[in-house]
């Protein structure tokens, strides 16, 4: 468990030192985008059309946020993460158009987002769930907002954020996963305990 | 004397979704810290303690701990005296109403069938209440703002009557087992035994409201809330479900008697952001909180103020 401080726009060989277990804290330049914008995101790509964000090298956050607009500014109240499997049937496309360095979500995600991981150089990482309060005193400014037609929660937020943490790397570049590891584990441990009953 | 007036009455219960939202009740961060100190795996002490910092802060500044502030749900236990017991279900709604825009609470109310968000928080049957009319003329009432993360793995299961102890422990077994990281452990589960599959659950729920720090009465009850809490954290499913020693942070349990031939088991997750605030209010308008150690509900400021 080691512990990284990166600044955006992050390198590939950064990303590929990493390892499960690994502890970072990113400032710079993130991004939310849960359910609607993937899906929007990845059909512009196909039909060839630009999209308003660029994700190369910074933070893809599955959250969708509390919001407050006052005057004409927005602000961030609480902004924890959204559970990200309901992401896996289209994020192995998302990671080899875009190209997100860190992802950042809860609950982890499955194999073909594991592949594309290894293939693109990025990592899938863990924001604790529930830490809406830690996320919004991070995120010092509201730089954007794009595709607001969706409603607030799936909106692309673009947020500027110092030491955005901690972000637990439970997916690396070498194709390991703790994911994977832990749902082995208490399986065995759940078969253990009930043949004891 | 004076009486309590309804916009008072409104006004202390915004506050008291305020108070739930952003500040855990005592026995919910204790055992959080308990867990923290005891905790082996160097990943899942590093949850615990960014968990830890998460409720200081969000209590110190008054910002909701989690973004997803729930479904609000009202116990109440009204006293058939009660000077505003026949407008209470209005003002409920209304104090929810109030809340979304001055605490601020995520609007969570959505039509199932065209998924349109009310924005409000309310809607049929939202929020939801339960209701117990006893004798006396005090309002002993309990908001519970839960998550959708951790709604969404509880679980009703029918146990076969014959299997008894063993049975209703492998059914909470498994769906803990299934539910690893998605309610956001550590979790509290509640538990709902007997009564019939409404029954059940609506225990599971209520059992949510006792604090961890009591075990129920019935010493047999109370034996298997212990038992239940060593195995579930046996799984190893750990803070987040990223592994280690803290998978629950309790287990309560209720029960009723049940049909012969039924053995309803409701199996209620809640997240570690265990929300809720009980306030007992007397006819002319003195509040106490009951669920945390403030001295008064209006201490607690709502946005503008």
């Amino acid at each position: 468990m080691t512990e990284y401080h990166f600044k955006t726009p992050i390198k590939e060989e950064d990303i590929r030192k990493l390892h499960v277990e690994d502890v970072i804290y990113v400032s710079g330049t993130v991004i939310t985008a849960r359910d609607q914008a993937h899906r929007r995101a990845v059909q512009f790509h196909e039909e060839g059309k630009e999209i308003p964000v660029t994700f190369t090298g910074n933070v893809l956050y599955h959250c969708g946020p509390i919001v407050m607009k006052q005057d004409d500014s927005w602000s961030v109240v609480s902004a924890g993460p959204t559970t990200s499997t309901r992401m896996e049937y289209i994020e192995h496309k998302f990671i080899e158009y875009f190209r997100p360095r860190v992802i950042v979500g809860k609950g982890g995600m499955k194999e073909k987002t594991l592949e594309a991981l290894s293939k693109y150089g990025a990592v899938y990482t863990i924001f604790p769930g529930g830490l809406g309060a830690l996320a919004a005193k991070s995120i010092k400014r509201v730089v954007g907002v794009e595709w607001i037609d969706l409603g607030t929660p799936e909106a692309l937020w673009i947020l500027e954020v110092e030491e955005f943490g901690p972000l637990i790397v439970t997916m690396d570049t070498h194709r390991e996963s703790i994911h994977k590891v832990i749902e082995k584990t208490t399986s065995e441990n759940l078969n253990r305990i009930l043949s004891k009953l | 004397m004076t009486t309590l007036s309804r916009e008072q009455l409104v006004d202390a219960l915004t506050r008291g979704i305020k108070l739930a939202v952003t500040s855990l009740p005592q026995d919910v961060k204790d055992a959080i810290k308990q867990a923290y100190e005891r905790e082996s795996n160097p990943v899942a002490k590093k949850i615990l303690s960014s968990i830890i910092d998460n409720f200081t802060l969000s209590e110190k500044d008054g910002i909701p701990m989690c973004q997803d502030t729930g479904t609000i749900t009202w116990f109440v236990k009204v006293g058939k005296d009660f000077p505003l017991i026949r407008e209470l279900e209005s003002i409920l709604q209304e104090a929810t109403r109030k809340a979304t825009k001055v605490v601020p609470i995520r609007p969570n109310a959505v039509d199932p069938l065209t998924g349109k968000n009310s924005g409000d928080n309310t809607g049929r049957f939202i929020p939801w209440i339960n209701w117990e009319i006893v004798d006396g003329d005090d309002l002993e009432i309990t908001v519970l703002p839960k998550g959708g993360g951790s709604e969404y793995t509880s679980q009703l299961r029918m146990v076969s009557p014959g299997l008894g102890i063993k049975g209703i422990k492998e059914a909470v077994l498994k769906t803990i087992f299934e539910a690893g990281g998605k309610p956001c452990p550590p979790i509290i589960v509640g538990i709902g035994i007997g009564g019939g599959a409404d029954i059940a659950m609506k225990l599971g729920k209520i059992a949510l409201l006792r604090p961890l720090t009591l075990r129920h009465q019935n010493p047999k009850v109370a034996q298997l809330e212990e038992e239940l809490f060593n195995e579930l954290n046996s799984l190893g499913i750990g803070p987040m479900g990223l592994g280690g020693d803290t998978t629950v942070l309790g287990v309560n349990i209720e029960y009723a008697h049940r049909h012969p031939a039924t053995l309803p088991v409701g199996i209620v997750t809640q997240c570690w952001a265990a929300r809720k605030a009980t306030l007992k209010i007397t006819p002319n308008g003195e509040i106490t909180v009951l669920s945390h150690n403030i001295p008064n509900i209006f201490s607690i400021k709502l946005l503008g103020e």
